[in-house]
């Protein structure tokens, strides 16, 4: 099940053979004028797709430092971030520059295992204006450190198919003015094509508890560690998420399943609440077959929310003589319009740089979405997500909610009391 | 044609036996002893594990009482015996049976058919899990297709539901190890001594009266061993349920036991200290039920000179 791929550079015989002979012959007393300084090594550590990103820069940066090699060491996903929590935690193998998915920064973020790159040499807040607010938002923690930088974001967007709207006698407008006004409309597609509104009703959950958040409140917890979740805002997603499983309007499906997929492709699930870059996995595997067949709109009630986002980071405990490269190198990745641009148009990585907003390609049609210019939609949410604070129990807190809001949903759990409960649980945890 | 070494580098008779043993000696204590040094200095530790090892803070006994508190401990150690012993003395009431079966009824194919019931054993958890996914499949699967068409029951959502998740995790555990079971009985069978029989044949005992007064006392020694081992493993239960539940405990934690739920602790909710001391309580947990096994099974001396007399 765990994957581990390590690329080389696509250059000559490889780094540490010549390093070998370099260090061979001039032990030997043959290093000769001829003999360049021994070349360093840079190492990245990313995740599928973010690894193709970071080849892709390799050109330009041979070019710059062709004397610096790059290695991109690649693991899957869940396999890469707990590798990259081993390093940390017991500073052996730590790459110079580790990419993180936006809730590892979050977790990372607790410690004190990540450079703090507001500090010289990187002045990183120097660079803020020029990326997406909510993503450089998100990278600082407690202590004021900024342990990361964006390079890709996830604004959130309802995915809907307009040929089922189009059956119920919907309008897109029909869909989006309030949550409740979208689970109404749900009940019609049910009632019209047979279509559930939702892959599963805790998703609907996972969105209404982040809408209104104020910028810096916190989602499980305040900044004091108090718990937050035994309040309206929470009876609220469970009324509706609620609402939605006893009108059948849910597949009860897990993301990312089979019978999840399956629904997409069938047509038997209308809508998704899901990041921008969702329309890439549809488009390429997910449900290919459905291309044209659905349109991108934003997420009821005017909700802005982040669906995930990549960011990197240089470990504090790196080898010093290098970070300075590595700096250099996520400069490279994060604030070069084109390779952005590149990024964007090859992965799915939606840019987290303001520079290339203004590009004509977000004007273009999207193919998948029937032609729709679906990425200014998206650009204009990412300026409207705020960022939320994640507090070290965060996904304890995910977990308890979602155990709670499933006791509420399948066993008729009194939703004042279920929302008693997690209070409960999470306040025995909030400051551990 | 032998060659000499140089006496350098010859091992002397004395070093001889310790240079033999040392691979295990040093995997042991690189896999085996030092995990469990650490996890227990880990116990009495706050510790965010990604500023670096040097963060560890001692926090006395601060893990464990929270350990005590805490809701899903304790939830995770109810789950961990339902499953226990819902899997584990089923394991046994039906492997004896079975185990008398296979020996007194196949001659020729017993390896056979002790081999089939032995694969589950050997056989990779994911590849278990798979299957069993599938079969359990509310839409698509066997299981509900059968019930279905014979009993005419609707869909049941099995790994989906709290209280049918459990019991799909329990058969499993009870499909993989009773083979296992079998083919320790087997060999417990094969030491009784047929004279046993034959002399009981000759005083007028039946097959039922046989397997009580005969079979069953002559297997007390390997039952001992085995419920043993369904004590210490069914308590240290984890794959299954962590595979088949992508690694969270399933809906309501319904099948997460100790053993995930620590794991998830330390791995999922970053709270090594804490996992750490829920480790240790659940090695106490262990090491007094195998005492209490211990305490029932163990032949008893009375019994044994009473046997010796006869």
């Amino acid at each position: 099940m765990t994957g581990e791929t390590t690329s080389r550079p696509v250059r000559g015989p490889g780094p540490k053979r010549r390093q070998v002979l370099v260090g061979l012959t001039a032990s030997m007393g043959l290093g000769g004028p001829l003999q360049a300084a021994p070349r360093t090594t840079l190492t990245v550590a990313a995740y599928p797709l973010i690894d193709e990103i970071v080849k892709a820069a390799l050109p330009r940066w041979q070019a710059r430092h062709p004397d610096v090699d790059v290695r991109v060491v690649s693991r899957q996903y869940a396999d890469h971030h707990t590798a990259m929590t081993t390093a940390l935690s017991t500073s052996v193998y730590l790459p110079d520059v580790m990419a993180l998915e936006a809730s590892y920064v979050g977790r990372f973020s607790q410690g004190a295992g990540l450079e703090d790159l507001s500090q010289a040499p990187y002045r990183v807040d120097q660079l803020a204006s020029r990326f997406v607010p909510y993503a450089f938002e998100q990278t600082l923690n407690r202590r004021q450190e900024r342990v990361a930088v964006p390079t890709d974001i996830g604004p959130g967007t309802l995915l809907y198919r307009h040929d089922l709207l189009a059956q119920a006698g919907l309008t897109p407008e029909d869909l989006t003015p309030t949550w409740e006004a979208y689970v109404a409309a749900g009940r019609r597609i049910k009632a019209a094509t047979g279509a559930y509104l939702v892959g599963n009703a805790q998703s609907v959950k996972d969105i209404v508890i982040r809408s209104g958040l104020k910028p810096g409140e916190g989602l499980y917890f305040d900044k004091d560690s108090r718990v937050l979740v035994n309040s309206p805002r929470f009876a609220r997603a469970f009324e509706l998420a609620r609402q939605v499983r006893r009108d059948k309007l849910d597949a009860k499906v897990n993301a990312w399943s089979n019978e999840w997929a399956e629904g997409f492709r069938r047509g038997t699930i209308a809508t998704d609440l899901t990041g921008a870059w969702m329309v890439g996995q549809m488009a390429t595997w997910v449900a290919p077959t459905t291309k044209g067949l659905w349109r991108a709109a934003q997420l009821p009630e005017n909700t802005f929310v982040g669906y995930g986002g990549t960011f990197y980071a240089i470990p504090r405990r790196a080898t010093a003589a290098h970070k300075p490269l590595a700096w250099e190198f996520i400069q490279l990745l994060t604030l070069e319009a084109d390779l952005q641009l590149a990024a964007f148009k090859s992965q799915d990585a939606f840019p987290a740089l303001m520079a290339t907003h203004q590009d004509p390609f977000f004007e273009q049609p999207v193919s998948f979405l029937g032609g729709q210019s679906a990425r200014v939609l998206w650009r204009d949410a990412a300026k409207r997500i705020t960022a939320t604070q994640v507090h070290k129990q965060s996904n304890f807190a995910d977990e308890v909610v979602g155990t709670e809001l499933d006791n509420v949903m399948d066993r008729g759990k009194d939703i004042s009391r279920a929302l008693a409960d997690a209070q409960r649980l999470l306040e025995r945890r909030a400051r551990r | 044609m032998t060659m000499r070494l140089p006496a350098s580098l010859r091992l002397s008779p004395r070093w001889a036996p310790y240079v033999f043993v040392s691979p295990f000696l040093v995997l042991f204590a690189v896999f085996g002893v030092f995990p469990l040094l650490f996890s227990l200095h880990l116990a009495f530790q706050s510790w965010e594990p990604t500023s670096g090892l040097g963060s560890m803070e001692f926090v006395g006994l601060e893990n464990f009482a929270f350990a005590l508190e805490d809701e899903w401990f304790w939830k995770s150690l109810k789950n961990t015996a339902w499953l226990a012993l819902v899997s584990g003395v089923p394991q046994h009431l039906v492997a004896i049976p079975l185990a008398v079966f296979i020996h007194t009824s196949f001659k020729r194919l017993r390896d056979g058919v002790m081999a089939a019931y032995f694969l589950p054993y050997i056989t990779s958890t994911v590849a278990i899990a798979i299957m069993f996914s599938s079969l359990f499949s509310t839409d698509y699967g066997l299981i509900n297709a059968a019930l279905s068409a014979t009993l005419g029951m609707e869909h049941i959502d099995w790994l989906g539901h709290p209280d049918t998740l459990k019991p799909a995790v329990a058969f499993i555990v009870f499909w993989r190890y009773i083979g296992f079971n079998v083919v320790l009985y087997l060999a417990a069978l094969q030491t009784i001594p047929k004279d046993l029989y034959e002399a009981a044949t000759m005083d007028g005992a039946g097959r039922w009266q046989q397997f009580w007064c005969i079979t069953l006392p002559s297997l007390r020694p390997m039952i001992f061993f085995g419920v043993t081992l369904s004590v210490i493993g069914g308590l240290q239960l984890f794959e299954e349920p962590f595979i088949l539940t992508g690694g969270k405990g399933g809906i309501d934690q319904s099948a997460m036991t100790s053993a995930v739920y620590l794991y998830r602790m330390a791995f999922d909710f970053n709270d090594f200290g804490g996992a750490s001391a829920m480790s240790w309580l659940l090695f106490l947990v262990v090491v007094v039920l195998t005492w209490l096994t211990n305490r029932a099974f163990r032949p008893r001396d009375e019994q044994r000179s009473g046997q010796e007399a006869s």
